[in-house]
């Protein structure tokens, strides 16, 4: 495999060059770059490699404004996995969009900070969004069939960010292509290489995608929904794959996903997301065994799980989402929320927006004491 | 591809058989007698009219005639007024000759037409629906759009008369008058005589394949491959023209297919506005002229440019979407 550092300064690309010439100040070793070795592989500084502040995402629509991402924040380190969950609806995907900057900017209203390395990309010009597009931060969606272009094949397309980013041929292009199908998995990649993404079963298609996103090696993955949809058996595969392929690449994964359960088989941490706000954080091992935030206990409750009593009833949580054309003031989870009631002075729920705090925490009104106890009294005994 | 031409080629007969049947059934069950006309009415007496109903093969039954006319298409066939070759489309007896002769001696002002109008409705249509919707929501897409929605709208038969009105008939002649020239014969009379036709032609053609290649292409803005393509970084142009136009692309093949099927079986409107002698006036001509086998030749042939466009259409599917896979 090319380093990505040889590539860019042998590449014929002139955007490429300040980006270059800035990485190699931060590593005064010379050496580092001559031996291929990644300079950025180690995260040992502690500033996170993308940091999302209070963003912002509004659509303006004929019924009006749908704030459909109002105030995230979040840190990703660098080469680890940041796990969002949420329902259809709470921003997660159109949060991560917006860092690629792929919303209609006609359409849509951002606010707030993305910061990768430093670097605002709310304010980024769109020639500088096409050259981060693909080469530092590259995104796997989630139907791959319709994700990929049907007129065109497998290796083109995944040669493509190849010959754009790093000013490859064609012929080195498609080796790099067959090279990357290898990596991902796909057998005899010489062959398939001509195909085209309708000739490939669908676990194949999402490592062709796979394939297409790491091969300029970029720093940050985006995956959303990845594997929602593909068979379980599959999932597992491309979910392994993922991980397989961050320790070889040392790329950070954002993995955007409504199932708890590929949470805690790729992330080290976790944001929960409802209603377009983040509501709990935290890593993994927190998150799943002792969750905080009344919602993150709903999707527990509402998900089976193989160790526990078949015959325990899921429960789903009531009601549905809060329209986010006119979100009301407060908890957005209010209204669906089973422990208000506990809440000293309910009515703080409807009028006051909870806070979520850096680090680990969950944005709710109940004190941390009454969390602990409702979810080891109440809520923990209906997940065993 | 081969077994795909074969097979479709087949399907294609088919339907010219079907075609062939339902027309001539009709024509002949129509309740006007073709001998009558020939002879004038009250000038012939019962045994005059007879003979000439033998003369003209009319006086078998109609299935026994289909038959004679399906023979003749592959064989040729005599009449009384004179020998009609292989492929026979029937005998026009007002002008004493195979009604095939006069549609091949009718065809060239027909491409003409439709060759120069299509190059320009093709050309200005496409362009300027790439232009609405690279620049969507702009004032210029917005002009384009209500302007083609305007002129979509329009008719040949009033624009046509009104553009003869004010630019060949008007106080300044703008345009030569429209008129056909073999263009074997004289090339610049050919274009100037067809230019304003043209252009007539070529303005509601124009507007259609705006409004039509600026919606597909808006869609196909939308569709998920085109957003991984954004994502990978590539071009705004590189995004628009090869993935958006790639897609957009069968649905303005299909319709292209179509108009041109028919505009070669005949532009009846725009030839009959501008007196141009080619297949839709002939087939205006036959109507009013009672001139049964002439219409009936140019049904047949309207219908095989039709079915042949669309096999050629079907063809381009597989050339534009590998997914199409033609067996």
């Amino acid at each position: 495999m090319t380093s990505k550092d040889g590539a860019a300064t042998g590449g014929a690309s002139t955007d490429a060059a300040p980006a270059d010439g800035a990485r190699a100040t931060e590593d005064s070793a010379t050496g580092a770059r001559a031996t291929g070795a990644p300079a950025d592989g180690a995260a040992a500084d502690g500033a996170p490699f993308l940091s999302v502040r209070d963003l912002r995402v509004r659509f303006r629509t004929e019924d009006g404004i749908v704030k459909a991402v109002d105030g995230l924040s979040f840190d990703v380190r660098r080469g680890s996995t940041l796990g969002i969950v949420g329902e259809s609806g709470s921003g997660k995907s159109v949060a991560n969009q917006a860092i690629l900057g792929l919303h209609n900017p006609a359409v849509t209203d951002i606010s707030g900070e993305i910061l990768l390395e430093g670097e605002d990309l709310t304010t980024a010009g769109e020639r500088r969004m096409q050259w981060l597009r693909g080469n530092k931060v590259a995104m796997i969606f989630q139907d791959p069939l319709t994700a990929l272009s049907p007129y065109h094949t497998v290796g083109r397309q995944i040669g493509e960010p190849f010959r754009k980013h790093r000013g490859a041929s064609r012929r080195e292009a498609r080796d790099r292509a067959i090279e990357m199908l290898g990596k991902v998995g796909i057998p005899n990649p010489r062959l398939r290489v001509d195909d085209y993404p309708h000739q490939f079963s669908g676990g194949m298609r999402q490592r062709a995608m796979i394939a297409m996103a790491l091969v300029c090696d970029p720093d940050l993955l985006i995956a959303d929904e990845p594997t929602t949809a593909l068979d379980v058996t599959v999932q597992a595969q491309i979910l392994d794959l993922l991980k397989e392929l961050q320790q070889e690449f040392g790329s950070a994964i954002i993995m955007i996903t409504h199932d708890l359960g590929v949470v805690s088989r790729v992330s080290d941490e976790v944001l929960v997301m409802y209603a377009g706000r983040a509501v709990e954080r935290g890593s993994v091992r927190e998150v799943l065994s002792r969750p905080q935030h009344p919602y993150t206990w709903g999707l527990l409750s509402s998900m089976p799980r193989i160790t526990g009593d078949v015959g325990r009833p899921l429960v789903p949580i009531a009601g549905t989402p809060p329209s986010l054309l006119n979100p009301p003031p407060g908890c957005p989870f209010a209204p669906r929320c089973a422990f208000r009631e506990e809440v000293a002075g309910p009515e703080s729920c409807d009028t006051d927006r909870p806070a979520l705090p850096q680090g680990r925490g969950c944005a709710c009104h109940l004190t941390a004491a009454q969390q602990q106890t409702l979810f080891l009294e109440r809520v923990l005994p209906r997940l065993a | 591809m081969l077994r795909f031409l074969l097979r479709r080629s087949l399907g294609a007969v088919v339907i010219l058989l079907v075609i062939s049947a339902v027309t001539f059934f009709l024509f002949y069950a129509i309740p006007r007698n073709p001998a009558l006309l020939a002879c004038g009415k009250g000038v012939c007496t019962d045994d005059q009219l007879a003979v000439v109903e033998h003369n003209l093969g009319i006086d078998e039954p109609i299935p026994v005639q289909y038959w004679h006319y399906m023979v003749g298409i592959f064989a040729g066939r005599d009449f009384p007024a004179g020998h009609c070759p292989a492929p026979c489309l029937g005998f026009s007896f007002r002008d004493n000759r195979p009604v095939l002769d006069t549609i091949l001696d009718r065809l060239p002002t027909t491409v003409s037409l439709t060759i120069g109008g299509a190059l320009v409705f093709l050309v200005l249509g496409l362009g300027f629906g790439m232009l609405a919707a690279w620049r969507r929501g702009s004032l210029l897409d917005r002009v384009v759009s209500s302007a083609s929605l305007v002129l979509s709208s329009m008719q040949i038969y009033f624009l046509g008369p009104l553009a003869l009105a004010v630019l060949v008939y008007g106080d300044h002649q703008i345009f030569p008058q429209p008129e056909y020239v073999p263009f074997t014969e004289q090339p610049l009379d050919w274009l100037k005589g067809l230019l304003l036709p043209w252009l007539v032609l070529a303005t509601i053609f124009t507007a259609n394949y705006t409004r039509m290649a600026r919606a597909t292409l808006i869609e196909q803005l939308h569709e998920d491959h085109v957003r991984t393509a954004r994502a990978k970084g590539m071009s705004r142009a590189t995004v628009f023209f090869r993935y958006a136009w790639r897609g957009s692309l069968i649905p303005i093949v299909t319709i292209f297919g179509v108009d041109l099927g028919s505009l070669f079986g005949g532009a009846m409107i725009t030839e009959f506005t501008f007196t141009l002698p080619g297949l839709g006036r002939l087939a205006v001509e036959s109507v009013t002229q009672s001139n049964l086998p002439m219409l009936m030749g140019v049904m047949l042939f309207a219908a095989l440019m039709i079915v042949l466009f669309n096999i050629i259409v079907d063809a381009c599917y597989a050339l534009i979407d590998p997914r199409v896979r033609l067996a």
